[in-house]
Formats: structure tokens, sequence, C-alpha cells
């Protein structure tokens, strides 16, 4: 396919945030804007149906496989054999030609347009991610999605629009694997929407191990019922540019939500966690754990925002963020936010910067192990307060070696 | 179903219980408001280059002084008003605002029997009889009534030690070489929208020189008042701190009710060289509006400190109870090796007050250490927000920071907010930083009154613990003053 006949999206034609935008202070998005974009769905997935998928995943446990290439469904190359009757696991357009009306009472309904990014994903996104979990159903084995993006000669835009719906006492997990195909410069612009019904739990991961001359940006937008519990993991790897917004409302009585997140950086990495906690009604509880390891030139960012509203009394609302500089050029900007209305409630929040022990260093050094493993030791450390969170045993040991493949440092091992 | 019915009754029975103690507070009338009736010399309302140049010569000030007002202006006429701030307001008409007032009689005194009796009845109701610090406290008094200062105290004394302190007009005659040097050199014209609105319209302030080695024998206190009605008061104080030399500095302020708001923009501007400290403590009582949220002080300050030498050290006290709206951010700026900046702050918010308040923290020399204590009490229908910057600059090597800020609310129509910037771009710094919000215990409240104590005694004991960290940074007088602030402030007020 010709240049010309491909639809070139200039990002100028959207209202994209600028620094001197309060909630895009430290994130500067002119390199995204440098290039012309072609939209994903305009190039097709064929191509890539020789391409091994295999390595991609994470492996050994058992999961149901669904592939998205540059924002397209690729149902070829998914698996989903064995799925239990009345939950639907499907692309967003097969959704709605299967089940408009359930479509329209979730899509677009949580999610809010805050910016550019979001326009952006709302006009040009014709496909995504579908997972709905019926009354009472639970989904037996983790749903495993990979977005694969890129392309070897066009700057390729892909615009998911995502949608969870786990009605009451439905339980889901879903993995979303983000990577990227080698070659131009690609923008993976996403729209989360979760709807976590009564009693429900939604456990969400995501690994973003995006090509590091990519852009990366997502919101997620949860809305939960009372009861239930949402769980998001945000592992952050790759991407030259990466901006996650986290957020999520909680709108009755009982609710519980944690926010996991480990960003690693290097060279000239940028990443740029947002989260904001909504408490909107009383006896709810939020914890928020955030870790960054960044070395190089590598900048990160983190704004946490906690809302206790007026009538959500009996609130208890934490939040961490701790990052360690690993390099003299590395850069750190944090900003954690509480906004409360109500007087009944405990809420913190605290952030540590900093660098790695000397004195841990030297102590394990003074014990006989060389300074690079004694180095990783206490890298591995400070990870782990977020890697043991993971649910699934096989995958907390796959995103451990990630960390030391990507910082480039002798992996030490659970035990 | 029943149960869960009584429970919430009984509830209801409580919170209306502590309505009613709210409520008790908000009757609390302004124990300070009163006007004294002295004839001013006053410049017409509104702002424009005349008036400028109408207060710089009412100020018989050198023409270096009057171009700098006028660039001033020019500039503040560029710009904008802030918006960030987490304050709501109705827009302030610069044009309705009196930009110069001062008393009359403006005499050169030796002594306070030359002072207007009725100047010293005011003071005498402020609670500051000058003649009893002259004797007592060995505090010297700089005592600024409506942007011109009127006495000044101990002068003899300080000038034996070499000491300058006097009112920045006084500075700009007897010492223009060092004003010239100093003034806006922390706070440039061009900083912000209330700085530059400063410089061109500053009626009067302290100035304070410590020279090279000289440890102030004494703690140098300026009382400010807002008096004449519909006077904006844009105060401007400046402290140098020569090598090796100590100052204690504090501030404290009140004023008389009023019906329509009154701005208030003052500069602060401190200079430490190599060795030097400033102690800066200021209580803050402005008239805060009424318990309808009517009327009060804006109080858009921009305070700032430039330690610029090695060791030197800066530590900002302050306790804020009043006005209406606050908006200030004292910050240190620590530029000299191994310079120490530290914050302490109380600031208690009711009825319809709000405040955005904070440090900033700007490490750019190496081993530099910076403290922030800041605990926020909020009731009524108050907002009460912190807002700060701790940075650290690339070659700010081993740069250290711990902020701690609290909230504490009382009633649950008030709000608590905190916006802490932390930016880092040394891998060396160590940065820690906690918040917490909570409400005064119940158990705590039981466990006093077990003891015998009343309900409002606890809160007071408990509200006075819950600010002990930042009290015990203050000097001896001021640490009772704002003591009994705070009590008046959150009177019969439970959480």
């Amino acid at each position: 396919m010709g240049n010309d006949l491909l639809n070139m999206i200039e990002l100028r034609d959207f209202n994209l945030p600028t620094t001197k935008n309060e909630d895009w202070k430290y994130t500067n998005v002119a390199p995204i804007m440098k290039n012309n974009y072609v939209l994903g769905a305009s190039l097709g997935y064929e191509n890539h149906l020789s391409t091994v998928l295999h390595d991609f995943f994470f492996q050994d446990f058992d999961y149901y496989k669904v592939v998205f290439i540059n924002g397209i469904f690729a149902g070829e190359l998914s698996d989903l054999t064995g799925l239990e009757s009345g939950i639907i696991v499907d692309s967003l357009s097969n959704f709605q030609k299967n089940n408009s009306e359930l479509l329209s009472r979730h899509l677009n309904k949580y999610s809010t347009i805050d910016n550019g990014f979001n326009e952006i994903n709302n006009s040009l996104s014709s496909n995504g991610l579908v997972v709905f979990v019926p009354k009472g159903k639970v989904v037996d084995k983790p749903i495993q999605v990979l977005y694969l993006n890129g392309d070897k000669t066009e700057n390729v835009l892909s615009v998911p629009k995502n949608l969870i719906i786990a009605e009451e006492n439905a339980q889901v997990s879903i993995i979303a694997n983000y990577h990227g195909i080698e070659g131009k410069e690609y923008l993976t612009n996403i729209v989360t929407e979760v709807y976590a019904g009564k009693n429900s739990i939604v456990d969400l991961y995501k690994i973003q191990s995006e090509e590091e001359n990519s852009y990366h940006i997502e919101k997620v937008q949860a809305y939960q019922e009372a009861n239930s519990l949402f769980n998001h993991y945000n592992f952050t790897f790759g991407g030259s540019i990466t901006r996650n917004d986290i957020n999520t409302c909680l709108n009755d009585e009982n609710i519980e939500s944690h926010f996991y997140g480990l960003y690693l950086a290097h060279k000239k990495q940028h990443v740029d966690n947002h989260t904001y906690v909504d408490h909107a009604k009383p006896n709810c509880m939020s914890n928020e754990l955030y870790k960054g390891i960044l070395d190089g030139e590598s900048r990160g960012v983190f704004n946490g925002k906690i809302m206790v509203r007026r009538d959500a009394q009996k609130t208890n609302a934490y939040q961490s963020n701790k990052a360690v500089l690993l390099s003299k050029s590395a850069v750190i900007d944090t900003k954690p936010q509480l906004e409360i209305f109500a007087d009944d409630v405990k809420c913190s929040h605290g952030a540590a910067v900093g660098q790695l022990d000397e004195n841990s260093e030297f102590y394990i050094k003074s014990r006989g192990i060389p300074q690079d493993i004694a180095k990783s030791m206490l890298i591995r450390a400070f990870a782990a307060d977020v890697i043991e969170k993971i649910k699934i045993d096989e995958l907390r040991e796959q995103i451990n070696h990630l960390v030391f493949e990507h910082l480039n440092r002798v992996e030490v091992k659970n035990n | 179903m029943e149960e869960i019915k009584t429970n919430g009754l009984q509830e209801k029975d409580e919170i209306s219980e502590d309505m009613q103690l709210l409520n008790d507070v908000t009757k609390n009338e302004y124990k300070w408001g009163f006007i004294t009736d002295i004839e001013s010399d006053t410049a017409p309302k509104g702002l424009n280059e005349e008036i400028v140049r109408f207060i710089s010569l009412k100020k018989g000030e050198p023409e270096w002084m009057t171009e700098w007002r006028l660039k001033a202006f020019r500039h503040w006429q560029t710009m904008e008003e802030p918006k960030w701030p987490n304050v709501k307001y109705p827009k302030i008409d610069f044009q309705d605002i009196i930009y110069y007032s001062a008393p009359k009689k403006k005499p050169q005194l030796d002594s306070l029997d030359e002072v207007d009796p009725e100047l010293l009845k005011t003071f005498e109701k402020l609670g500051i009889p000058l003649e009893e610090q002259k004797i007592l406290s060995g505090v010297a008094v700089d005592a600024v009534f409506d942007s011109v200062s009127v006495a000044t105290t101990f002068k003899e004394t300080l000038k034996e030690k070499g000491v300058i302190f006097s009112s920045v007009s006084e500075a700009l005659k007897d010492h223009p070489e060092l004003v010239k040097k100093y003034l806006g050199s922390v706070v440039p014209y061009t900083d912000n929208y209330y700085a530059a609105l400063n410089a061109a319209v500053f009626s009067d302030g302290s100035f304070v020189y410590i020279p090279k080695g000289v440890r102030c024998p004494m703690e140098l206190s300026t009382y400010f008042r807002i008096n004449n009605e519909e006077t904006g008061q844009f105060e401007r104080t400046l402290i140098i701190a020569e090598e090796g030399s100590y100052v204690s500095y504090l501030e404290g302020c009140t004023a008389p009710i009023r019906d329509t708001n009154q701005l208030h923009a003052a500069v602060v501007e401190l200079v430490i060289l190599e060795n030097a400290e400033i102690k800066y403590s200021t209580v803050q009582n402005w008239y805060p509006g009424n318990s309808e949220g009517k009327g009060g002080i804006y109080n858009f300050v921009t305070k700032r400190a430039a330690c610029r030498g090695n060791h030197s050290k800066v530590s900002w006290t302050q306790v804020e109870t009043g006005s209406a709206v606050t908006w200030k951010y004292p910050s240190c700026i620590l530029q000299g090796d191994y310079s120490v900046g530290e914050f302490y702050s109380v600031a208690v918010t009711n009825n319809y007050q709000q405040a955005d308040t904070g440090t900033k923290m700007i490490h750019l020399g190496k081993n530099t250490s910076s403290t922030i204590i800041s605990k926020g009490i909020s009731a009524g229908k108050s907002n009460n927000s912190y807002r700060g910057l701790v940075k650290v600059g690339k070659k700010a090597d081993n740069a250290r920071n711990f902020t701690q800020c609290d909230s504490m609310l009382m009633g649950d129509k008030c709000g608590a907010h905190t916006f802490p910037y932390i930016e880092i771009e040394n891998d060396t710094a160590k940065v820690e930083h906690e918040a917490t919000t909570s409400k005064v215990g119940e158990d705590q409240i039981f466990y006093l009154n077990q003891r015998g104590i009343s309900t409002e005694d606890a809160v007071n004991m408990i509200v006075n613990g819950f600010c002990k960290e930042v009290f015990n940074e203050l000097p001896m007088e001021f640490a009772v003053e704002a003591q009994k602030l705070l009590a008046i402030s959150l009177e019969s007020s439970v959480g």
C-alpha cells in the first residue's frame, strides 16, 4: 500500500496538552507531535500472521490468548477455547454487532475526555478489547492480551478502546501485555474502561514492554460498585515517552482498590504515572504503592491524587511512592496530592527519593558478595514490594527477570 | 435494619451536638477589632503611573527608585493574576484601591512622649504597650502604623553594634547603596503578579542590616496594622545578614473589622551570607471575615530567603490564624554549600477562611539540607491547603530534605488539601515526604474527660500538642501569643 492511500493523521489537529497544563507539567509531548501517523486499522495485520508471537507471551501458566495488532483484533491468532458460555471476550466491533444494548449501557459511561489524547482515541478508535463476565461467573484462567504495535516502514498510531465489564459477583483477571515491532516510531494511545459490579473482583495487569522509540499513552478509568475489589498492577519497561492515567471512582460503600506500580527507565526514557482515587462514599479503602528505578538520563514522574468527598466518612486511603536514582543524570518529579473534605478519615501519603543504601551494600559486600550482585540484590529487594503483589506465581518470576534484563544488570532470583 | 437505623439517629444527634459547638466558634467575635481615627494623607483611588510617581515623591525617594517602581508597574500591567492557588474570591478591582495613606503627623521621635497619644492607645489595645516592651522585654519595636513608621525604639543600642533597623524609606535616605544593592535581588519585580504590584506601590516596610560577625543583641520586631478603610497595604521588608551574623526577627499582625475586602500584598526579602543565620517568625492574625465569610483580608505574600554563603541558615516559623484568603509560600534558596533551610508552620482556618500556604526549598549548593514541618487545622467551612516544592538541582550533591505535613479536620464541612511538588535532578539526594490527615480522636477526648478535663480544654490540649513541634521554634513571647491565638481561633470547636 502506498502512502497516498493511507489516512495520515496530523496530531496538530487535536488539542494536545502542553507543559502549561498542570497535569502535564513534567511531560512534554512535542516529540510525539513531530510525526504524522498512519492509523493502525488501515494497515491490516495479514503480514503478521507468520510472525512468531509465542515469545511475546508470558509462559508457564494457562491463559486465554487474545492478540491485537496495531489496535486491530487478530481473531486467527487468538485462542479462547474452553471459555465458559456467557462470558464474552471479543473485539469491540463484534461485540457491538451482537450486544449493542449492553454495550451502550457501559461504553463511554465512565471515562470522560480529559485531553487531546483521549479525544484522538475517541474519534479514531474503531476497535479494542471487550471482556464481559456476567453475573456470578468466574473466568477460570487469566486472559492474556498481547497488543503488538508498530511497523517497519510507517509511523503507526494504534488507538484501542477497551471495555471490561464484571457484573455482580463476577471475577476476572486480565493481563494486558504491550510489545512493539522494531521499526519506525509509533504511538499507542489507549482508553480502558472498567466496570466492577457489586461484589466483583477485577485484576488488571499491565506490562508495557514497547519498543524504546515508541510513545505509549493510556487512560484507565474504573467505576466500582458496592463491595467490589479492583486491583491494578502496572509495570513499565519500554517506551520513549510513557504516560499512564489510572483512575478509579469508589461510588458505593465497602469498596477496595489497590494500585501497584513499578516503573523502570534507563537511557532517555520518560515515564509518567498519574493516579486518581475518588472516594465518593463512606467505608471504602484504597491503597497505592508505586516504585520507580531510574537509570541513565531517564526521567520519572509520579502524580497521585486522593480525593475524599464530603460524604466519604470512615475512608482509609494510603499512598506511597518511592524512587531510587541509579545515575547522576536521572530525574524524578513527584507530587502526591490529598484533597479531603470529610473529617473522619485516615489518609496518608508518603514519598521518598534516594539511592541504594550504601550501608546495606557494604554489609552484603563484606560477606564476600561482589559489588554488581550486591547492587542487584538491593534492586531486587526494592522492586519486590511491588512484584510480590502479583497473584500469578509464574508471572511474578518472569517480571522479576524483566527488571534485570531491562536494567542490564546481573539477575538475582528469589531465594 | 432496625439497628442500623438507631445507630444512624444517634450519629445524627452527635453531629448536631458538634454543630452546636461549631456554631459557638463562629459566634466568637474578632477580639482585636476597633478603628483609630487619625487624619491621614491619602492618595486618590486607582493605580496609574501618576500614582506610582506620587508615592515615590511623597516618600522623597531618589530618581533610580522612582524608575524602578515605574519599571515594576509597567511589567505588572503585562501580567495576569495567578489562577492556580486553591482559593476562591471575587475579582479584585485594582482601580478601586487607595495605594497610599499615611498618618499626617510624622515627627522624628526619640522618646515615646512625643508619639501621638491616640496611636499609643491603639497599641495598648493591641496588647503592645511600647513602654512596657521597651523596659521589660528588651525588644526593639519598629511600629508600622498604616504604611509609615512612626516610632522606632532601641535604635541607640542597635547603633552601637552597627545594626541598622529602620523603615525602608529612612534606609533609602541614610544607606541608599545598601538598598540599591539588595532591594529586589531576592524577589525581582518580575517574579509574580503581586510582587510586581508591591514593587510599584510599596508604601514602606522594615530594613535590617546586621554587619559582619554581629549577633543582634535583641529580637527585632515589627507590628503591622491596617488602619485606614480601603487601604491596600503593601509592605516591603529587607533583611541582610552579613558574614557570621545572626538575627531573630518577629512579625505580627492584627487588623480591625471591615466589610470590604482589603488587599495585602507584602514582599519579604532575606539575604544571608556566609555563616550567617536569620530566624524569621510570624504570627498572622489579620481580620478573617465574619461568620458568613464577609469581609476579611486578602493576604498575598511573597517571602523568600537567599542563603548566598556557605553554612548559612534561614528558619521561617509562621502561625497563620487570620485573613479571609491567604496565599503565601516562604521560600529558601539554598545556594551556598552546607546551607540550611527550615520551615515550621501552623495554619488554622475557620468559618469561610481559605489558606493556600507552604514553602519552597530550592537546593542548589552541595550538602544542603532542609526541613519542612507543616500543621494545618481546618474548622467550620474553611479550606486549608499545603502547597510546597522541594527541588534538588543537578549540582546539589548530598541534598537532604525531610517534609512532614499533617492536617487536622474539625467538622465535616471543611477541607484539607496537600499539593507537594518534589523535583529531584541529582541521584545523591535524599528526600522524604510524609503527610497524614486525621481528626481529634474521640478516644483522646474521652481519656482527658475521664480525668476531669472539660471537652473544650481537652481539644485545646490536643491541638496544642499537634502544633507543638512548630511552637517550640517560636521565640518565647511569640509562643505564648500563638497559643492564645490558637485557643481563640478554635474556641469550643470539637471535631
